[in-house]
């Protein structure tokens, strides 16, 4: 098995170099975002405003984590099921999406915008939230707090493992 | 009629949550360990591995085995001679449900409304409780937290009830290897038979807590059938490959309408995560 180890953000060359079923250990920073969060992240993009953060430089990470107890860096995190935000997917892409951790398959139309942006999906380990949580530097809401665990949280993460699903 | 206090509930339901969040079925554990330590394809068993390692840090580091702390689910065996002091089943379990911070730190998953404002009710509550009215003057609870992942693919269908046993295997067998990765594999796979269209689902939920071979040597039959046609096929843990997809299949039945066949399949994550009690 293949082992990159990469720092967000990733190059088209790193992207081209990674086949499926390789192993990435991904550092760098990342943001969460589950179904709500990106119901709101596609309306500021079809209003014409900012989502705050570069979608091209970072990846988007399907997970809601748990809430952090006193001392700790982070609560339980892990991936959500993918294949809930498809329909959802395409407008960040072409936003300049590059990067998407998630768990399960993705729809075909999904995988056709992965190749034609020169995008790449990870899946992490979905259900092995304490090895994933010791990957995490720090973690901060970022948008909409209201939301919960459906939030937009910045997590920088240290060697994050992953596994390249789609390329 | 023997009186047990609200207090008392209350605690065995919250000890019970506290556990489960960061302790895996024993089961489960073993049958993982066991297949990791076995298993030559090397990103399988990095998988395993991983889901290994996860099962033994999450009660040290504190942090719980999967950061989808689910909706809490209490079946609760209610002895007929048993009188609770105050308050209901429902309200304890619920107050139960609640994160505790800094004891026990539990995702707020719920919304209180499904479709127009999906609002979190911010206490991981109501928890869904089922009540068996049973003799004696004991209560024994079954409590579990079940990911909303494995619960998206499970699935129920109102069969003809002329299917031949065999046609009803294969088509639980694509129905459930058509789920892919998504309901997190190694599973573990709860099949009710029967009763009727709502009993059916919960007979499912129910197969999910039983831990022995079925006393019924023809139901024994088709859950080993199942089990080993859901691991002939290769999508292995997390989808990974190999021939651990599902860890075991349980089934309940219990008796139907001649004009009906109803089957539901509820789908376990690897995080086994409930526990017994008898009070």
């Amino acid at each position: 098995m293949k082992i990159h180890q990469y720092t967000l953000p990733l190059s088209p060359e790193q992207i081209s170099e990674l086949e499926i079923g390789d192993k990435v250990l991904l550092s760098g920073v990342i943001y969460t975002a589950r179904d709500q969060a990106h119901k709101r992240m596609l309306s500021l993009l079809n209003e014409g405003k900012e989502l705050g953060f570069d979608l091209s430089v970072t990846a988007i990470f399907y997970c809601g984590p748990s809430p952090k107890a006193e001392g700790q860096v982070c609560g339980a995190i892990g991936p959500t099921t993918s294949s809930r935000m498809d329909k959802l997917t395409l407008p960040l892409l072409e936003a300049g999406l590059k990067v998407m951790i998630g768990k399960g398959e993705r729809s075909s139309e999904v995988n056709e915008a992965i190749h034609e942006h020169g995008a790449v999906y990870l899946t992490a380990i979905g259900g092995v939230s304490a090895v994933l949580s010791r990957c995490i530097v720090s973690c901060e809401t970022f948008l909409w707090p209201e939301l919960g665990a459906e939030a937009v949280y910045r997590l920088s993460v240290r060697e994050l493992p992953c596994y390249v699903a789609i390329v | 009629m023997r009186i047990i206090p609200r207090e008392q509930i209350y605690q065995a339901i919250f000890d019970a949550i506290a556990h489960i969040t960061y302790h895996n079925d024993p089961a489960v554990i073993d049958l993982i360990d066991k297949a990791r330590q076995i298993e030559t394809d090397e990103r399988v068993a990095d998988v395993l591995g991983a889901i290994s390692l996860n099962n033994e840090i999450s009660p040290i580091d504190h942090i719980p085995l999967c950061q989808d702390t689910g909706t809490t689910i209490v079946i609760a065996d209610l002895g007929r001679d048993v009188l609770i002091s105050s308050g209901t089943l429902q309200e304890i379990a619920d107050e139960a449900a609640a994160p505790a911070e800094k004891h026990c730190p539990l995702r707020a998953s719920i919304v209180s409304e499904p479709l127009f404002d999906r609002k979190n009710t911010g206490t991981n509550s109501p928890a869904i409780l089922h009540i068996n009215q049973v003799p004696g003057d004991q209560l024994r609870m079954r409590i579990a937290q079940k990911g909303g992942g494995a619960e998206n693919m499970s699935f129920h269908l109102m069969l003809s009830p002329t299917i031949s046993p065999d046609d009803l295997t294969d088509l639980l067998v694509q129905r459930i290897l058509d789920t892919g990765s998504r309901a997190c594999p190694p599973l573990v796979i709860g099949i009710g038979l029967g009763a009727n269209f709502e009993r059916c689902a919960y007979l499912a939920k129910a197969a999910l807590f039983e831990q022995l071979k079925n006393p019924e040597p023809r139901y024994a039959r088709l859950e080993e059938n199942i089990l080993q046609r859901i691991n002939q096929h290769g999508t292995g843990a997390q989808g990974m490959g190999g021939n651990l997809t599902a860890l075991a299949v349980h089934i309940l039945f219990e008796p139907c309408h001649i004009a009906s066949l109803p089957v539901a399949v509820n789908l376990q994550c690897h995080d086994h995560r409930h526990l017994e009690i008898t009070i």
